[in-house]
This record gives structure tokens, C-alpha cells and sequence, in this order.
């Protein structure tokens, strides 16, 4: 019990903005149009690759002197983070592209 | 930069701190924004551009300024190697996300979910020797990021594998529960790791074994899913990968990512529970049922199905003052969304009202229909969502269906033992004619019979939908 409390409050900040971007999530997404189900569900794919972030900072830190499982394990993770950043948003705009042109 | 502008909870920070921070506000605001300009047609591209501006922001300042507990920052050397992997993992995202068929869209959403998730998995396998056992929660996020992530890039890549065509479902009684006991195998070595006591050295084997359990499971659980259920899998799949990267943001304490992650993971439940919505049966029942096993009811559907020749339908087709086309994954499958667009203006120039149906859960993933049609150019104002379609087809001349199947089936409505009792359908059945494309007598991926094909209003075209499109248009022509 005293482990949840501690782990309550040593992530006090974090628990407050979990509960809020869940509503705030929710919110957000109510009310879409079918049309922009996929474009919406690829964009939100990208915001995910927010993990590169980590990735970043575990390659930042890590010992480059010497090639090692943590350095090559966490160039993975940069190039994986980013495909899935790089490769969401542009495929998102390509589609929204698409969309686009129809209007007139 | 180093300059120190005070202390907080003991620590000092420095003006570089102080930016860094700022610039994970900024980019979080401009998600939150970008994810809220996505959902609206006339804004959804500039949504999409703020939320990449945000993530470029949050990337370039985490390498100039981020400082680890020591107060050291990122190696000089060790910039020129992420350069280098951001340059690899940018090029090949690029062309990759340029160059694909649009057709081949439902695999690649998949395949960029599976970066997400891996990249997730990997930064969780790091960080756990740096654990703090004595730090219950700390150990706990570390873990869950490692199998949510490891759940989502393996569940991910058998539904590139399925959508792509490569990987075929394996059903089964059997699997539902060989999955269940591998999920409660990976929880309980969760909590071993958990409460065990060793140091991150000594469970070094247990943390490699809680990957591979967890990649077995991401493949065993999305493997006897397919059909009409895939866009309810990838959704799923794609909130889980949200989830693991908020996981990682607390191993960090870093904002960015814990908002970030959860946006997503909120907005792709949303989504998940929308597609199930829309076949009226609960999450639950999509991954464990597969349409309660393999002899489902077919009772109710009897009689011959009536063809017809390609001369009749065109003749039909252009005196029709109001046609409705209902496409379904068959569409996608033989690529006939251009021909498709080619009848619907050939029939408009002959002053037919021509309005396509779209259902919810139509194709692979969600919103898969628009995406196609949108792609041979059909203006979208033209796509009509079901629910406003159907107190419209009573008054339709004509509702053409198009590789679809279970969307239609009135046994949705009329028969309440039928696996799809409830599902909310369009309303074929309703319109004066039904024109049925199929390309054989087999039954729908549900293994349900579908009255529909056997009434007396409908006639069928059999073949492949792209050659049957193609032959009825030059028919029209003639006429």
C-alpha cells in the first residue's frame, strides 16, 4: 500500500496529466467524419513515434567509445522512432493531399 | 546556457533546462492542436503540419539541450550517430510513405504502427538496468512499456503480414486459449520481476524472456483475427503504441511524451470502440470470439441466385434515376476504384443521381473506402455515410454492391440467431433493384449466407469487380 501511495506521489504530475489527456484525447477525436478515419488514425500514429525522444536521449548518453549492444539497440530505436515519425506525418499529408484536390 | 538559474526540489537548473521544457510545452500544445485541426476536413492538413512542426521542435532541442542526472549532455560524438540514424530512418520513411501504391495504405499504417512500437520496446529494454528496484512504480512503467510496445510491433507486422496477403489467419477453439494463458504467463513474470528483490543484473534473463513472451503474444493475438474485424484490430493496435510511449515519458519524466502517448492512446480507443460499435459486438468479442467458431447459423438463406447478362444491367443502370454503389473490400482487393469512378460519371452525364454508401467498418481499416475512392478521385461529398443513406433507399432505383458482403446482409435485422444479429447494415435489400458484383457463389468472411444475394430484386454479375466494371461501362457506351 505504502508503494502505491510513494508511486502516487513521486509521479504526481505525470497521473494529473495522464487523467487530463485521456478526456482531452477523447475530446478531441468525438465527432470525426468517416472520411478522415484513416488520415486521423495515421496522423495520431506519428504523434506516437514521440517515443524517438527517448531513443534520443538513451543514444545521447550511451557509451560510443566501443561498439556495444546498447549503442547498437538504441541507434535501432532512434531509426525505428523516426521512420514511424517521418514516415506517419508524410504519408498522413499524402492522403489528406488527396482529399484536398476534390474539393473544387 | 549552463548558466544556473536556481534550485527546484533540490536540484539546480539551468537556463537550458528551463528551454528545453519550454519546448516540450510547445510541442505538446501544438499535438493537442494538431490532433483537434485532424478532425475536421478543411483544416486536417494544416493539423497534420502543426503536429510534425511539434515533433521536430521537441527533437532538435532534446539534442542541443537535454542534460542526463549527472548534469552532462548528449556526447558531441554521439550527435553525429543520431544525425545519422535520423537520416536513415528519414529517408527511408520518406520514400517509402512517397512511393507506396495508395491501394497498399492499410499495410503501410501498419508498418509505420510497428516502428512505433519496437522503437517503444527497445527504449524500455534499456533503461531497465538502470533501474531503481527499490522504486516499485518506476519498475512497473518500465515493464508495461516493454510489453505494450513489444505487443504492438508484433501484432502490428502479422497485420501488415494479413493485409498485405502474405500471413493467412490460423483459427481455432484452441487459440483463445493458448492466449489467455500466454497473457497470464507475461503478467506473472511481470510481477516476479516486480517483486523479486534481485537487482536489473541479476533479472537480466527474466527481462529478455518477458520480450520474447510478449512478441508471442502480440503474433498469437492478431493472428486468428481478420476479416471485417481488421480495422477494430489496427485501431487497437495503433492506441497501444500511444500507450508504450507514454510509458516511456515516465520513465524520463518527460511531459511531452506522456502527453503525446496518451492523446493517442485515448483517440485510438476512441476509434476501436467506434468500429466496434458499428458491428455491434463488445472488444472483447473481436478478440476472443471470431463469430462464435467456425459453423456459424446459415439457416434462412435459400433459393437460386439469379444472374445476369452485362447488356441487361447496362440498360438497367442508365434509365435508373437514383443509383447507390456499396463498395466492400473486394474492391480494394481487385483495385477497381478508378473504373468504378469512370461508371459513376458515365451515368452522371446521363443524368443519374449516383451517391456511394459507405459503412463504417467497409475494407481493412477504418475510413479504408474513402481513402480509395478519394484516390481515383471521386469527390467526397459523393461518399454518404450510412446512416444518412439509408432512409434513402427505398426511393434508389439501383443499389450496386461491390465486393461487400456482411454490411449488407438483412439476417443483421431480420434474424436474431444470425452471429451478426444487430449489426447496424445498409439497407440494400430496401432499394427497387439490387446489382450484386462477386466474384464467386462463396459466402461473406463471417461464413454467414446472405439472403440478400437470393432475393427476387437481385441479379448477380460474377468475375473479377475490375474486368465486370470495365466490360458494363463500354456496354453503356454502346447503348
Amino acid at each position: 500500500m505504502d508503494q502505491l501511495l510513494i508511486f502516487f506521489y513521486t509521479y504526481k504530475e505525470a497521473i494529473f496529466i495522464i487523467a487530463l489527456s485521456i478526456f482531452l484525447g477523447i475530446e478531441v477525436i468525438s465527432n470525426v467524419p468517416a472520411v478522415l478515419h484513416t488520415p486521423l488514425m495515421s496522423g495520431a500514429n506519428a504523434i506516437s513515434g514521440v517515443i524517438i525522444i527517448g531513443g534520443i536521449i538513451l543514444v545521447g548518453h550511451a557509451d560510443a567509445s566501443t561498439i556495444n549492444t546498447e549503442l547498437i539497440l538504441g541507434i535501432l530505436a532512434v531509426i525505428f522512432g523516426t521512420l514511424n515519425v517521418v514516415g506517419g506525418f508524410v504519408v498522413t499529408d499524402r492522403m489528406l493531399e488527396m482529399f484536398k484536390k476534390k474539393k473544387k | 546556457m549552463d548558466k544556473v538559474l536556481g534550485t527546484y526540489n533540490g536540484m539546480e537548473f539551468t537556463v537550458g533546462g528551463t528551454l528545453l521544457e519550454l519546448s516540450y510545452l510547445v510541442a505538446a500544445l501544438l499535438f493537442v492542436l494538431g490532433l483537434k485541426l485532424l478532425s475536421h476536413p478543411e483544416t486536417a492538413r494544416r493539423g497534420n503540419f502543426y503536429a510534425g512542426g511539434g515533433m521536430v521542435l521537441a527533437m532538435l532541442t532534446t539534442l542541443l539541450l537535454h542534460k542526463n542526472a549527472n548534469g552532462s549532455g548528449i556526447q558531441p560524438a554521439n550527435v553525429w550517430i543520431i544525425l545519422a540514424a535520423i537520416g536513415v530512418g528519414s529517408t527511408v520513411g520518406w520514400i517509402i510513405a512517397r512511393k507506396i501504391k495508395m491501394t497498399a495504405m492499410p499495410q503501410l499504417v501498419s508498418f509505420y504502427n510497428a516502428t512505433g512500437g519496437a522503437a517503444s520496446a527497445l527504449v524500455a529494454l534499456l533503461e531497465f538496468p538502470n533501474a531503481d528496484m527499490s522504486n516499485w512504480g518506476s519498475v512497473l512503467v518500465t515493464l508495461l512499456g516493454l510489453i505494450i510496445g513489444s505487443v504492438a510491433f508484433s501484432g502490428s507486422m502479422i497485420a501488415y503480414g494479413k493485409l498485405d496477403g502474405k500471413v493467412k489467419d490460423i483459427r481455432g477453439g484452441y487459440m483463445s486459449y493458448v492466449n489467455l494463458i500466454l497473457l497470464a504467463g507475461t503478467f506473472a513474470l511481470a510481477f516476479f520481476i516486480l517483486l523479486s528483490g534481485q537487482t536489473p543484473a541479476q533479472l537480466n534473463w527474466a527481462i529478455y524472456l518477458l520480450l520474447f513472451v510478449s512478441l508471442l503474444y502480440g503474433v498469437l493475438f492478431v493472428m486468428p483475427i481478420g476479416g471485417a474485424d481488421m480495422p477494430v484490430v489496427i485501431s487497437l493496435l495503433n492506441s497501444f503504441t500511444g500507450i508504450a510511449a507514454a510509458m516511456a515519458g515516465f520513465i524520463y519524466n518527460n511531459q511531452a511524451m506522456i502527453l503525446g502517448g496518451i492523446l493517442v492512446g485515448a483517440a485510438g480507443s476512441i476509434l476501436t470502440l467506434l468500429m466496434c460499435k458499428a458491428m455491434n459486438r463488445s472488444l472483447l468479442n473481436v478478440i476472443i470470439g471470431a463469430f462464435g467458431g467456425a459453423n456459424a447459423a446459415t439457416a434462412g438463406a435459400e433459393g437460386t441466385m439469379k444472374e445476369m447478362t452485362l447488356s441487361d444491367a447496362s440498360v438497367l443502370l442508365a434509365y435508373s434515376r437514383s443509383v447507390v454503389i456499396i463498395p466492400g473490400y473486394g474492391l480494394a482487393v481487385a483495385q477497381a476504384q478508378h473504373v468504378c469512378h469512370e461508371l459513376d460519371e458515365l451515368l452522371a452525364s446521363k443524368g443519374v443521381n449516383v451517391r456511394y454508401a459507405i459503412h463504417p467498418v467497409a475494407g481493412r481499416m477504418p475510413g479504408h473506402m474513402n481513402v480509395l475512392l478519394a484516390e481515383a478521385d471521386v469527390p467526397y461529398d459523393q461518399l454518404v455515410e450510412m446512416s444518412d443513406i439509408n432512409p434513402d433507399m427505398p426511393s434508389t432505383d439501383v443499389s450496386i454492391v461491390i465486393g461487400a458482403n456482411d454490411v449488407v446482409n438483412p439476417a443483421a435485422i431480420n434474424d436474431a440467431s444470425s452471429p451478426i444479429a444487430g449489426m447496424p447494415i445498409i439497407k440494400a435489400h430496401e432499394s427497387k433493384n439490387i446489382i450484386v458484383m462477386k466474384r464467386g457463389r462463396g459466402k461473406g468472411y463471417a461464413g454467414i449466407e446472405n439472403s440478400l444475394f437470393f432475393d427476387d430484386k437481385t441479379r448477380l454479375l460474377f468475375g473479377d469487380a475490375k474486368s465486370t466494371l470495365q466490360k458494363l461501362v463500354n456496354e453503356i457506351k454502346d447503348l
